[in-house]
């Protein structure tokens, strides 16, 4: 039965702030999306006239371009600012740049920072909405919720799904999101890694912690795997690559130990041969490119839900 | 199942829903010259149940399944933004291609003209069907958009003020069209 359910929110910063029933919607509406990407005309006229502004302080291909795909498949105009190109590097900062911004009428501000944080802040200075597209080691939610997505296609279900994340827990902001959207919606979550690259109270998030990937795949549904973030790391983290792929990377052999219809995700960008290697990301179980697909589709959502237009501000 | 709403005049019940459809039927095909290349395509949510109904009779009369599609507005309304987004919408669905086919558009209540004139866009960006006829159950006039139906059910007379509701077995459990005040 349909019902008049609206989604009131101005901003999705992260999915700590989001309630199970407000992702399960997220992922509804980004269901009929996926359609819309399938057709000859990839294109509605859903948020015609509406600007949509990506503001990246980080590089990031795929995360802008799905963001950015997202918005013209919905007709609004897309403006790209990068960092390497904007007044940020002539000392500006984020709120004044964002301020600026907002004063050419923009509807929605698509945010990646290296700050942790830096999404909220700039969502109580502007009155657009803001999407947090990563912010430092804190959130990705988009990226989080094209996870459950991919999950709920290929499983059906959340409740007892059993997911093992390995890798760079601590510097990952997609596991966090990961973390909080699956615990919601009853999926049983492990995380794996290296002593050093887990964090200490990751217990309270309500997940498994092991550092034994063998011992721990037998039993998952899922298993993501996490890139090794060479950007983030100041050394001393783990002694080689050599060494990290073979206790914690993913390959044949040990694939041969996990359920046979268990499914490979990755967040990208792969690092073939460190974290999993090429035959694996390759393999029929892998749900790497299809988590890319799905990700228009959520941002598609995500842009759709938060968009209200003149007169919705006016009236709200 | 939502419950059945007191009616202050009930315009058709399931036998007159039955007649005027066969009579629909019996119209597009008349019209058409027959079934080449024609398809229906249900407006979300009720339209699709109506033309799933049409198809049937069109089946009846000429023992041929004609395509059918559904058609989701919500991308296409032109009151996005006037109010919150809706949380709940469905998927187009149209599994055959539309281009140079003859296409009945099908839906429940005709009032303003806005929700065809979404359609209609919807169905452009499909392809570039060789032409489009409408059919709808009740005509309640007031329209917005130049736009007419070409096949029927009925046309009931209202007042602005009013709500026409088409209660369908697939959807509401009866079959049943009533005019009602709108609620304070």
């Amino acid at each position: 039965m349909e019902t008049n359910a609206h989604f009131a929110r101005k901003d999705i910063l992260g999915l700590e702030d989001l309630s199970a029933e407000e992702i399960l919607t997220v992922l509804d509406v980004a269901r009929s999306f996926r359609e819309v990407s399938e057709r000859e005309v990839k294109k509605v006229p859903t948020l015609r006239g509406q600007t949509v502004i990506n503001l990246f302080y980080e590089p990031s291909t795929r995360t802008r371009t799905s963001f950015e795909l997202a918005a013209k498949r919905l007709s609004a105009d897309v403006v790209n600012f990068t960092v390497s190109e904007s007044s940020a590097v002539k000392g500006e900062t984020l709120i004044d740049t964002a301020r600026n911004i907002e004063s050419m009428h923009s509807d929605i501000i698509v945010v990646r920072h290296p700050v942790s944080g830096a999404p909220q802040l700039l969502a109580r200075a502007v009155k657009s909405s803001v999407i947090n597209a990563g912010d430092g080691a804190h959130e990705h939610p988009s990226q989080g919720l094209l996870d459950l997505f991919t999950i709920k296609e290929h499983k059906g279900k959340f409740e007892g799904i059993k997911v093992l994340i390995v890798g760079d827990i601590s510097h990952s902001r997609v596991a966090r999101s990961d973390i909080y959207g699956m615990t919601k919606l009853g999926i049983e979550v492990t995380v794996c890694g290296p002593p050093t690259f887990i964090p200490v109270e990751i217990g309270k998030m309500g997940v498994r912690v092991t550092c034994d990937f063998d011992e721990a795949l037998a039993e998952t549904d899922v298993i993501m795997m996490l890139r090794i973030q060479k950007e983030r790391q100041h050394g001393g983290l783990y002694p080689s690559v050599k060494e990290y792929a073979r206790f914690f990377g993913l390959n044949r052999d040990r694939l041969s130990r996990a359920k046979s219809d268990v499914l490979i995700m990755h967040p990208g960008p792969v690092n073939r041969g460190v974290e999993i290697s090429p035959e694996i990301a390759d393999c029929t179980q892998s749900l790497i490119l299809e988590q890319v697909s799905n990700g228009v589709a959520v941002r598609m959502a995500l842009l759709y839900l938060l968009s209200r237009g003149a007169y919705g501000k006016a009236a709200h | 199942m939502s419950e059945i709403p007191v009616f202050k005049t009930t315009v058709m019940d399931s036998e007159g829903i039955r007649r005027a459809l066969t009579r629909i039927a019996h119209e597009i095909l008349e019209r058409n010259k027959g079934c080449q290349d024609l398809a229906l395509i249900g407006v979300r949510t009720r339209g699709v149940f109506l033309s799933r109904r049409l198809a049937a009779k069109i089946q009846e009369i000429e023992g041929f399944q004609v395509p059918l599609g559904i058609i989701d507005i919500t991308l296409y309304r032109d009151d996005v933004g006037r109010s919150l987004p809706k949380s709940v919408m469905g998927t187009t669905d149209v599994p055959f291609p539309v281009t140079g086919r003859r296409i009945i558009l099908v839906d429940d209540v005709l009032y303003t003209g806005r929700s065809i004139r979404a359609a209609l866009d919807g169905l452009m960006d499909l392809g570039r069907p060789q032409n489009i006829q409408l059919a709808v159950l009740i005509d309640r006039g007031h329209r917005e958009l130049p736009i007419r139906a070409d096949y029927v059910g009925k046309n009931v007379p209202t007042s602005r003020e009013e709500f026409v509701d088409v209660l369908l077995e697939e959807t509401d459990g009866t079959d049943l069209v009533g005019i009602r005040d709108r609620e304070e």
